[in-house]
């Protein structure tokens, strides 16, 4: 017969199911488990200095493993403070599992201290949440958590435990073993035979694949089918990094920043096949009007994703790669010359234009710059905005999990601190986070963090000293009436990373600016690398929101 | 630009039907239930919940409009892990004309 608190037992558990880092914050209603955190010899914790810090950098791992990870936060502000870094995980299906301590059971719903519904207010940005109210209950609960974070279609799992269940002491008989994904739905073999049957047929199909092909990592077998059926690929913001970006197949991200010719093959197409992609408005702008002449095969693990925007002729329920390795023996060989040879007419007449890309003072040359000095193995962050369009129109991106984004929710903020969670998950790897100066000040406590950690993270921040997205939309859709999107104050960023104990260089004082870059990404330890851009610059193509991905302005 | 204006939401009209929920009975199930229809403005026009024999489960009834957003409400209910099944009925089923007369 075991013996131990709540909060021991979280721990054992949570070691069982082999996290190794937790990032987090304590506070009063969650000091039980962290008491028995600072008895762990495997877990290690990395203190956040906001919670929605702690969250990110979860995420970071995850993004980077694919296996759930775990951030930390007392109860009321501590646990609010998550919610934007879990719903963000909800949106791109990131794997997290968030663990608030709450106030003791006989005082929830007497508007204690700091007591807040963590449970009520995390329903709709979880796949599922847990109030625990025994400290028995953790035993189902915990591989619960994990278990529903990884299995289908991942996502973020929150774990509300009220601290006098964390000192309840619970007696069992064995741990209960350590959660596993649950195998996907079973496929269905006809709509399978039918799919490639229509791959087959097909005379001008595209393949458009999303963050799904990412999470169950198909990207081999993605690209296989490609290169078997001799399929122009397009990638969503998401699923950047699954075919490389110099692969023959490969025409780039679709949507609201694609390059004109992607979004014009999409349009000519006969048959599209999705393959873990959702179609977002950003990706495929206005639906009615969206590959117009295309039957579509859609692949996801999701059964709701299915029909949900664009009704599919052949909807296949299940996890891709599954699927993927199923369709691959069917699938003919083909090189469809005709076809590859018109996406590649119109590639040379639309081309995705990097102007100034070989100058590293422009905003394109300086990704470029960044993106040489670099091999695939380091991983790219950013922060939302136009420096996160430019990173996706401009970096090579060459494999899986190289690229980490928020996707979904367009989470100003997100870039620092899982740039972090990078690094910590990868620490041979070298983290790049390219970041905005709006971005960069929603969690730039985390510097404290970092500088902490000395973790090899470089910030290449890109300084409009505005909030630059907004800029340009006013700029273009609202008469140049420019309104709160200008800072009029201009922070040193420099000065400010030299008060957290983060090294810093400035590309514009720089006579070479691509060899301070290049002694800066190779020199250890974290560095924030500043280089103003001009306001004026905007992402081109654009999409209008509400427009159709054809009526693409400016590029 | 092409603007984004909402368009307003009608579900009279549309015919009704019942839902038959077989959920984990904690409390809590009933909230995941009700936000998924409350965020998406889709009115459940009657509810009705007990306990089974089986104290861990209950059973759940609703009755909704059958309109075009049904079909993703009902995949929408099924992922909830608490539901662990979805039943549709037509708005004839007795469970709702039953009631009536508590509310007549």
């Amino acid at each position: 017969m075991l013996q131990m608190t709540g909060a021991e037992l979280i721990l054992r558990l949570l070691e069982r199911q082999g996290v190794r880092t937790i990032a987090g914050i304590p506070g009063g209603a969650i000091l039980p488990l962290y008491d028995a955190l600072s008895g762990s010899d495997t877990i290690r914790h990395v203190l956040a200095r906001h919670e929605q810090g702690a969250g990110f950098i979860a995420q970071g791992m995850a993004r980077v493993s694919g296996r759930p990870e775990v951030c930390f936060a007392s109860s009321g502000p501590g646990a609010t403070n998550l919610v934007t870094a879990i719903a963000d995980a909800m949106l791109d299906s990131i794997p997290l599992v968030a663990i608030t301590g709450q106030v003791p059971l006989s005082m929830i719903g007497s508007d204690a201290f700091q007591e807040v519904d963590i449970y009520g207010i995390t329903v709709p940005i979880t796949k599922h949440n847990f109030l625990v109210r025994s400290a028995k209950e953790l035993l189902e609960v915990i591989p619960a958590a994990f278990r529903l974070a990884m299995s289908g279609r991942p996502g973020p799992v929150l774990i509300d435990v009220p601290k006098d269940v964390q000192n309840q002491t619970v007696a069992f008989d064995a741990f209960p073993e350590p959660a596993v994904a649950e195998a996907g739905p079973s496929i269905d073999p006809t709509a399978v035979e039918e799919a490639a049957r229509m791959i087959n047929d097909a005379q001008q199909p595209v393949l458009y694949l999303g963050g799904g092909v990412i999470h169950s990592g198909a990207a081999q077998q993605a690209v296989t089918l490609a290169e078997q059926a001799g399929l122009p690929t397009t990638m969503t913001l998401m699923a950047l990094g699954a075919m490389p970006l110099d692969h023959p197949l490969s025409i780039g991200m679709l949507g609201m920043h694609a390059a004109r010719f992607t979004n014009f093959v999409l349009e000519e197409a006969d048959l599209l096949i999705c393959v873990g992609a959702r179609f977002d408005d950003r990706a495929i702008g206005k639906a009615a009007q969206f590959c117009p002449n295309a039957n579509i095969i859609h692949i996801d693990v999701d059964p709701s994703e299915l029909h949900k925007i664009k009704k599919a002729h052949v909807a296949i329920n299940g996890d891709v790669r599954t699927v993927l390795e199923a369709l691959l023996p069917r699938v003919k060989v083909q090189l469809r010359e005709r076809w590859l040879s018109h996406v590649e007419s119109l590639k040379t007449r639309f081309p995705m234009q990097l102007t100034g890309s070989a100058n590293p003072r422009t905003h394109y040359g300086l990704i470029h710059a960044v993106a040489s000095l670099l091999d695939d193995e380091a991983v790219i962050t950013t922060d939302v905005g136009q420096h996160q369009m430019w990173v996706a129109q401009a970096y090579p991106f060459r494999r899986p999990r190289q690229w980490l984004t928020s996707g979904g929710l367009g989470t100003m903020g997100f870039g620092m601190p899982t740039a972090i969670g990078a690094a910590l998950a990868a620490p041979e790897r070298t983290v790049v986070c390219f970041s905005g100066d709006g971005s960069l000040l929603m969690n730039i406590q985390e510097l404290a963090t970092l500088a902490e950690e000395g973790l090899n993270v470089k910030i290449v921040l890109m300084n409009n000293n505005s909030l630059g997205l907004v800029y340009q939309q006013q700029s273009l859709f609202y008469g140049k009436r420019i309104f709160a999107s200008k800072y009029r104050g201009a922070p040193d960023f420099l000065k400010i990373a030299e008060g957290f104990g983060v090294a810093g260089v400035d590309l514009d004082a720089a006579d070479n600016p691509r060899a301070v870059l290049a002694h800066a990404l190779s020199s250890p330890g974290p560095c924030l690398i500043h280089a103003s851009i001009d306001r004026e610059e905007f992402v081109y193509p654009m999409v209008p929101p509400g427009a159709a991905n054809t009526e693409m302005i400016g590029g | 630009m092409i603007e984004q204006v909402a368009e307003p939401l009608q579900q009279a009209g549309y015919a009704k039907v019942v839902l038959e929920l077989e959920v984990n009975n904690h409390p809590g199930v009933m909230s995941h239930i009700c936000n998924l229809f409350a965020r998406r403005a889709f009115n459940v026009e009657g509810i009705l919940c007990m306990p089974l024999s089986n104290p861990e489960r209950s059973r759940i009834w609703l009755l909704v409009f059958e309109d075009q957003r049904l079909e993703q409400m009902v995949l929408q209910l099924e992922k909830l892990i608490d539901v662990l099944s979805v039943r549709r009925h037509s708005a004839e089923h007795e469970v709702f004309e039953r009631l009536e007369r508590f509310f007549h």
